[in-house]
C-alpha cells in the first residue's frame, strides 16, 4: 500500500509537468491550428538561459523568471518570425517550419553550452521525500513545488482567458479570427501573445525537469515533448483543463506500468496510449474544420 | 458620408467589382441589391477593409480609408456584420455582446452599452450566459446586431441580415434598424437579397450586377418601377 | 545528331520502358561500381552510407512527396531493419541476399502496423504519432541484453568473395553491395511510381474524396505506401548494419529521422534522383561543415552542431522562401537544375 502512494504521488508529479507540456501545445494550438514540435526545444534552450543566470551565483528564483522571461520572448519571435507566414499555408508548411527550428535550436544550443553537462541544474528545494512518522514518502519539497507552479499557472490561464477582457480577445482570435478582427480585436497581437503564454508554459517544465535529468543535453525534452504530446491529444487538444487532465493519466500510467509491469514498457505503454486515443478519434472530433460537402 | 469612388476588386483574375461608385447620405438607410455573385459581398468587405482594390477610393467623412486596417476602420466608427452573421459559437451570449465594445477605452460606457443592448433585445437578456451556439436563427440576427451596436458606431453595415429567417423575424429586425437609424442617427448599408423587405425600409437603393452599379434610385422610384423591379429585383 | 546517333536513339525509343530502365539500371552499377574502385577505402565506405540512406530516402520520398503522408518515424523504421541484419548475422549463418531480404520483409511488416495506424491520421496528427514512433520504438533495444542494450550490437563486415581477390578492401565490398542496393530499390521504386500504384499515390494525395470516388482504397493505398517507404528503411538500415562497425540506439535517433526529411525536402519532394542528393548531404554535411567551423577558428562545440543548425536552417527557409509551398519549390528547383544523370533517363519517363 505504501509502495502504490509512492507511486501514486510520483505519477502525479511527473504528469504535472507533462501537463504544462501539453498545456504549451494546447495554447498554440487553439490559437494558430499549429502543433509546435519546437516547443521541447525551446522550453530547453530557456532552461539553459536560466542555468546561466544560477552559474553565476544568482538565486534560483531569478534564474526561474529569467527562464520564463526567455520564454516569453522566444515564443512571441517565433510566432512573428517563423510561423506567421505559414499560418494560412496548408498545414506541412507549418509541421515543417516547426521541425527546422527543433533540431536548429538544439543545434544552437549545443554550440553555446556544448552537447553534455554533467554539473546537475541545483534545485533550491530538497529532492528528499517528506518523512511522515517513521516512513519517507516519495514525495519531496520539489515534488510540491512542482504541483504548486504548475498548478498556479494552469489557474492564472483559466481566470485569465475567462474573466479578463485580454482572454475574451484572445478566446475570439483563435475561434474566428476574421470576426474578431471586425470586432476590432489585432488578430495578430493576439497570436503572437497566446505563442509567447504557450511558450512560457513550456520553459516552466523545462526548468522542472531538468534537476533530475542527468547529464544534461540539449536532447533532454524530447521525450518529454512525445510525452506532453500524448497528454494533449489525450485531453483533446481545445481545453488547458484537458491538458491537466491528460498529463495526470500519462505521468500515473507510466508509473504503474513502470512499477508493476516493468521499466521497459513504461515508454510503450504512452506510445499504445497515444496510438489509442488517435485511432479513437484521429482529429476527426477535435478539429473545427467543417466537414466537406461532395 | 460614406463615398465609394471607382472601387474595383479582384479575386486572382476574376473582377468581382468593376469601378463602383456612389455615396451613402448620413443617417440613411442604403440598400445594396442584387443577385447571388453580384459583388454585394464584395463591397461590404472592401469598404471594411478585408480585402483592398486594386482601384478606386473609400471615404469616410473626409478621411481615405482604403488602404487602412480593419482594426482601424472599425474603430472609426464603421461596424459590419458579415455574412452568414459571425456569431462565435463558443462564446456565451455575453461574450459576444461584450467583444463588440472591447476597444473602447471607456468602461462604464461600455457597461451602459451592455445594459441597453439587452433592452433592446430581452430574449438576448434571458440567454446571457448560454453559449451561442444554442441560439436560434432569429436571436443570433439580434446577437450580432446587439455586437454590432455595442460600439457605438456611425456606420452600419449588415450582410444579408435576413437569410434564413422567417418573414415576421425579418420584419421586426428591419423595423428595428429603421428604428436605430431615428434614434441614434446612425447610417445603415444593407446588403439584402431579399429586396421586398430591404426596399421596405430603405432611403436610397443601389443594385449590383456582374460586379457593377446598374441601378442608382431612391427606394421608392426603384420598389415602384415595375420594369426595374422585374428585371433585376425578381419581383 | 549525326546518322548514327539519330539511329541509336531510334533504337532506344522502341524499348519497352521497363527494358529502358533495366538497361539504365544495370549500367548506373556498373559505372557506379567503377567509380567504387577507384576511391579510396574511406571514401567507399561513404558511398556505402550514401547508397543506404539513398535507399531509404527513395522510399520517403515516394510516401511523402508522393502519397503526401509526412513521418518523422524513418529513422526507427531503419532500426528496425539493421537490428534484424545484426541479430541475423550475428546469430544465424544464411547468406547474405536472404539477410537483407529479411531486413524487408520486417520493415514491411512493421510498416504495415504503423501504416495501419497512420492511414487514419493526417498532417500534424500523423507527424505527432511518427515522432513518437522515431522517440520510442530505439528505446525498446536499451532494455534488452540480446539487443545489446546501450552500447548496440557489434557485427562482422561481410568477406569479399575469394574471386575477388585476397586483398580486396572490405569497404570496397560493402560499397558493392549497397550500390546494388541502392540501384535495385531506385529501378523499383522507379516502375513502382509510373505504374497504377504511384498513380493512385499521387490521386490519393491530390484529393482524397475524388480519389475515393475514382475507386481508389484510400485507407489501403496509403497503408501500402506506407509498407513500401517502411521496406526501404528496413533494407537501407540493413545495409547500414553491414558496413558500421557498431549499431546501436544513438545512432537511430529522432535527429536521424529528421534529416531523412530535410534530405527529401531539399532533394524535391517526389524526385527520385533529388532523394539521392539529399542522402549524399546527410553523409557529407557533417564533414564539411566541422572543416568550415575548424577552418574558421571555432570551437569542436561548435563544429559538432554545425551540421545540425545548417539542417534546421535549410529546413525553414526552403519553406519560408517558397510562397507556395514544397509544390512549387518543386517546380522552380526544377526549372533551375535541369541536370540529367544516367539515372535521371530512367525516371525521366
Amino acid at each position: 500500500m505504501h509502495q502504490f502512494v509512492d507511486y501514486t504521488l510520483n505519477g502525479i508529479s511527473t504528469g504535472m509537468v507533462y501537463a504544462a507540456v501539453a498545456l504549451s501545445l494546447v495554447l498554440i494550438w487553439r490559437s494558430t491550428r499549429i502543433l509546435n514540435f519546437a516547443s521541447g526545444s525551446m522550453a530547453m534552450l530557456t532552461t539553459y538561459v536560466g542555468l546561466s543566470v544560477l552559474d553565476r551565483r544568482a538565486s534560483y528564483w531569478l534564474a526561474l523568471i529569467v527562464a520564463l522571461g526567455a520564454g516569453f520572448v522566444i515564443g512571441g519571435v517565433a510566432e512573428r518570425v517563423f510561423v506567421r507566414p505559414v499560418e494560412n499555408k496548408p498545414p506541412i508548411n507549418a509541421v515543417i517550419v516547426t521541425l527546422g527550428l527543433f533540431i536548429l535550436i538544439e543545434a544552437i544550443a549545443g554550440m553555446i553550452w556544448g552537447n553534455s553537462r554533467s554539473r546537475a541544474f541545483p534545485a533550491h528545494f530538497s529532492g528528499r521525500g517528506y518523512g511522515i512518522g517513521s516512513t519517507q514518502v516519495a514525495f519531496a519539497p520539489f515534488d510540491s513545488f512542482v504541483v504548486a507552479s504548475v498548478g498556479v499557472t494552469l489557474l492564472l490561464l483559466l481566470l485569465l482567458f475567462r474573466y479578463t477582457a485580454l482572454g475574451l480577445k484572445m478566446r475570439a482570435a483563435a475561434f474566428e479570427p476574421m470576426v474578431a478582427r471586425l470586432q476590432g480585436v489585432r488578430v495578430n497581437v493576439m497570436l503572437t501573445l497566446g505563442w509567447a503564454l504557450a511558450s512560457m508554459a513550456g520553459s516552466l517544465a523545462g526548468v522542472l525537469v531538468a534537476p533530475r535529468t542527468l547529464p544534461l543535453s540539449p536532447n533532454y525534452m524530447e521525450a518529454v515533448l512525445v510525452y506532453g504530446f500524448t497528454a494533449a491529444v489525450l485531453g483533446g487538444l481545445e481545453s488547458p483543463l484537458g491538458a491537466l487532465i491528460g498529463g495526470l493519466v500519462i505521468g500515473l500510467s507510466q508509473k504503474y506500468v513502470g512499477a508493476y509491469i516493468s521499466s521497459t514498457y513504461e515508454v510503450v505503454s504512452s506510445l499504445v496510449i497515444l496510438v489509442t486515443v488517435l485511432m479513437i478519434r484521429p482529429s476527426g472530433l477535435f478539429s473545427r474544420v467543417a466537414p466537406r460537402r461532395v | 458620408m460614406l463615398d465609394i469612388s471607382g472601387v474595383s476588386v479582384s479575386y486572382g483574375a476574376v473582377r468581382a467589382l468593376d469601378g463602383v461608385t456612389f455615396s451613402v447620405p448620413r443617417g440613411s438607410i442604403t440598400a445594396v441589391l442584387g443577385a447571388n455573385g453580384a459583388g454585394k459581398t464584395t463591397l461590404l468587405r472592401a469598404i471594411t477593409g478585408l480585402v483592398r482594390p486594386s482601384a478606386g477610393t473609400i471615404t469616410f467623412e473626409g478621411t481615405d480609408i482604403t488602404r487602412l486596417g480593419v482594426e482601424d476602420i472599425v474603430r472609426l466608427g464603421l461596424a459590419h456584420v458579415p455574412e452568414g452573421r459571425g456569431v462565435i459559437q463558443e462564446l456565451t451570449v455575453d461574450e459576444n455582446l461584450r467583444l463588440g465594445a472591447l476597444w473602447r477605452s471607456d468602461g462604464a460606457d461600455r457597461k451602459r452599452a451592455l445594459d441597453e443592448m439587452y433592452e433592446l433585445f430581452p430574449p438576448l437578456a434571458g440567454r446571457r450566459r448560454r453559449l451561442a451556439v444554442t441560439l436560434s436563427g432569429g436571436e443570433r440576427q439580434m446577437l450580432v446586431l446587439g455586437r454590432a451596436l455595442m460600439s457605438r458606431p456611425r456606420v452600419l453595415m449588415l450582410d444579408e441580415p435576413s437569410l434564413g429567417l422567417a418573414p415576421m423575424i425579418t420584419a421586426q429586425i428591419m423595423a428595428l434598424l429603421r428604428d436605430q437609424v431615428s434614434e441614434r442617427g446612425l447610417t445603415v448599408l444593407l446588403v439584402e437579397q431579399n429586396a421586398r423587405s430591404a426596399l421596405s425600409i430603405a432611403d436610397e437603393g443601389i443594385v449590383l450586377s456582374l460586379g457593377e452599379v446598374v441601378v442608382k434610385q431612391s427606394a421608392g422610384v426603384l420598389a415602384g418601377d415595375a420594369n426595374l423591379r422585374h428585371h433585376y429585383l425578381g419581383f | 545528331m549525326t546518322g548514327m546517333e539519330q539511329r541509336l536513339r531510334a533504337a532506344w525509343d522502341r524499348v519497352p520502358p521497363l527494358g529502358r530502365r533495366v538497361a539504365t539500371a544495370v549500367i548506373a552499377y556498373l559505372v557506379l561500381i567503377l567509380v567504387a574502385n577507384g576511391l579510396n577505402r574511406y571514401r567507399d565506405f561513404q558511398i556505402s552510407e550514401i547508397a543506404s540512406f539513398a535507399v531509404v530516402a527513395v522510399g520517403l520520398t515516394v510516401l511523402t512527396g508522393l502519397n503526401g503522408q509526412i513521418s518523422l518515424g524513418h529513422g526507427a523504421l531503419m532500426a528496425v531493419g539493421a537490428y534484424t541484419a545484426a541479430v541475423l548475422l550475428i546469430h544465424a549463418h544464411i547468406p547474405l541476399v536472404l539477410v537483407l531480404a529479411a531486413c524487408v520483409v520486417s520493415g514491411a511488416v512493421v510498416g504495415a502496423a504503423v501504416g495501419a495506424v497512420a492511414a487514419r491520421l493526417r498532417g500534424p496528427y500523423l507527424a505527432g504519432a511518427t515522432l513518437a514512433l522515431a522517440v520510442g520504438l530505439p528505446q525498446i533495444p536499451k532494455s534488452y541484453k540480446y539487443f545489446g542494450r546501450d552500447q548496440g550490437l557489434t557485427i562482422n563486415p561481410p568477406l569479399p568473395p575469394k574471386w575477388l581477390g585476397d586483398t580486396f578492401p572490405l569497404e570496397r565490398w560493402g560499397a558493392y553491395i549497397c550500390l546494388l542496393g541502392a540501384v535495385v530499390a531506385v529501378f523499383l521504386l522507379t516502375n513502382l511510381v509510373h505504374s497504377r500504384f504511384g498513380r493512385e499515390f499521387a490521386a490519393v494525395r491530390d484529393d482524397e474524396v475524388a480519389a475515393s470516388l475514382a475507386g481508389i482504397p484510400v485507407a489501403r493505398t496509403q497503408v501500402v505506401a506506407f509498407m513500401v517507404s517502411a521496406a526501404c528503411a528496413g533494407l537501407g538500415g540493413g545495409l547500414l548494419a553491414l558496413v558500421l562497425p557498431t549499431i546501436g540506439p544513438g545512432g537511430f535517433t529522432l535527429t536521424l529521422s529528421i534529416q531523412l526529411l530535410v534530405a527529401i525536402v531539399i532533394g524535391g519532394m517526389g524526385s527520385l534522383p533529388g532523394a539521392v542528393v539529399g542522402a549524399g548531404l546527410i553523409v557529407f554535411l557533417p564533414g564539411w561543415s566541422d572543416s568550415l567551423a575548424r577552418g574558421l577558428g571555432f570551437s569542436d562545440q561548435i563544429g559538432a552542431n554545425l551540421s545540425l543548425a545548417i539542417f534546421g536552417g535549410v529546413l525553414i527557409v526552403v519553406i519560408l522562401a517558397l510562397p507556395g509551398g514544397i509544390a512549387d519549390g518543386l517546380r522552380r528547383i526544377r526549372r533551375l537544375f535541369p541536370v540529367r544523370t544516367r539515372r535521371d533517363t530512367a525516371t525521366a519517363e
